[in-house]
C-alpha cells in the first residue's frame, strides 16, 4: 500500500520557518528598488510563483513519462497532482503579476509582452487538463491519454520559455540571466529565500494532496474488501486518478 | 504605455495597496485550497465512521462480534 503522508509533519514546519523567513528578508531585509520603490516587494512572490508552476507543469510530464514506461499508477497520480498544484500556483502568479503590471505600467494586462501572453498560454494549456480527463471514463485509458498530454505540454514549457528569451522588445524586466543577473546580493538572498519557501510549499501541499487522494482510495478498497462489491455504489466518474 | 525604466516609483501610501493585494491574493489562494481540502477531509472521516458502523453491524449479525479497531 503506498503512503504518500510520510515526512509531511517535518515538511510542513520547515516550509513554515522558510517562508515566515523570507516575509521577514522581503519587508525587513531587501532594499527598496531605485526604480520601483516599495512595489517591487511583489517579484518575491509573484516570480518564484511563476517559476515553481513552470517547473512542476515540467515535472508532471516527466511523471507522465515514467508512468507510460512503467505503467506504474502511482507516476500518474504525482503526474495528475503536481500539475492540479502547479495551476493553483500559476492563477496565483497571474493575479500578483497583474496587480504589479497596474502598479507598474498602469495596465492590468499588456498583451504586447511575448512573457505575460506565453505564461497565460501555458496556463490555459494546463487548465484544460483536468477536464480532459474527465471526459475519458475508463480509467486506464484516462491514464494513458492523460500522461501523453503531461509529456507534450511539459515539453511545450521549455521550448515556450526559451522563445520568449530569444523575443527582442520585452516591456518585461530580465533580472535573473544566465552569466548570474542583476540583482544585488541582500535582493538575491531575500530572493533565493523565497523561491525556496515557495518550492518548499509546493512540495508539501503535493504530498498533502496525494496523502489525501490515497487515504480515500484505501478506504473504498477496504469498504469494498469487507462490505462486498455488492454493498458498494459504483465509482462516479472522476478526473482523479484510481490506483 | 510608459517603460518600465522611466517609471516613476508609487509613493509608499499608493504602492501599500498593491503589495498588500498581491500578498492577500497569495495567502487567500492557498487559504482556499486549504478549505477545500479541509471539507474533503471531513468527507473522508465520515466514510471511515460509516465503515466502522457497517462492520459492527455485520459483526453483530453474524454473532461474531471481533474486537473493531477503533478509528482514530
Amino acid at each position: 500500500m503506498p503512503t504518500y503522508g510520510k515526512g509531511l509533519r517535518v515538511l510542513s514546519i520547515l516550509t513554515l520557518t522558510t517562508i515566515t523567513a523570507a516575509l521577514i528578508l522581503v519587508f525587513f531585509y531587501a532594499p527598496l528598488d531605485t526604480d520601483q520603490g516599495f512595489i517591487q516587494k511583489i517579484f518575491y512572490i509573484h516570480v518564484p510563483l511563476a517559476i515553481v508552476s513552470l517547473c512542476g507543469f515540467v515535472l508532471g510530464g516527466v511523471f507522465g513519462a515514467l508512468h507510460l514506461r512503467t505503467g506504474d499508477r502511482r507516476y500518474d497520480m504525482r503526474s495528475y497532482v503536481t500539475i492540479h498544484m502547479s495551476l493553483i500556483f500559476g492563477v496565483a502568479a497571474l493575479i500578483s503579476g497583474s496587480i504589479w503590471a497596474k502598479a507598474s505600467w498602469g495596465h492590468w494586462w499588456v498583451w504586447d509582452d511575448p512573457t505575460l501572453v506565453s505564461y497565460l498560454i501555458v496556463v490555459l494549456m494546463f487548465a484544460t487538463y483536468t477536464p480532459f480527463r474527465f471526459s475519458i471514463e475508463d480509467p486506464e485509458r484516462q491514464a494513458r491519454y492523460a500522461s501523453v498530454f503531461a509529456i507534450l505540454s511539459g515539453a511545450f514549457v521549455p521550448l515556450n520559455f526559451i522563445a520568449v528569451r530569444a523575443a527582442q522588445g520585452l516591456v518585461h524586466p530580465r533580472v535573473l540571466t544566465v552569466s548570474g543577473g542583476n540583482l544585488p546580493g541582500p535582493m538575491l538572498l531575500t530572493f533565493l529565500v523565497s523561491l525556496l519557501g515557495i518550492a518548499l510549499l509546493y512540495t508539501t501541499l503535493c504530498k498533502y494532496e496525494m496523502a489525501a487522494k490515497n487515504a480515500r482510495i484505501q478506504l473504498r478498497v477496504l469498504r469494498r474488501r469487507l462490505l462486498g462489491d455488492e454493498d458498494i455504489s459504483p465509482l462516479q466518474r472522476s478526473a482523479a486518478p484510481s490506483l | 504605455m510608459t517603460p518600465l525604466a522611466v517609471a516613476p516609483a508609487l509613493p509608499l501610501h499608493s504602492a501599500g495597496k498593491y503589495v498588500a493585494g498581491a500578498y492577500i491574493v497569495f495567502v487567500a489562494v492557498i487559504l482556499i485550497y486549504v478549505m477545500i481540502m479541509a471539507v474533503r477531509l471531513g468527507r473522508t472521516e465520515r466514510a471511515l465512521v460509516e465503515l466502522n458502523r457497517d462492520v459492527a453491524l455485520r459483526e453483530e449479525a453474524s454473532g461474531d462480534p471481533q474486537e473493531a479497531t477503533p478509528a482514530l
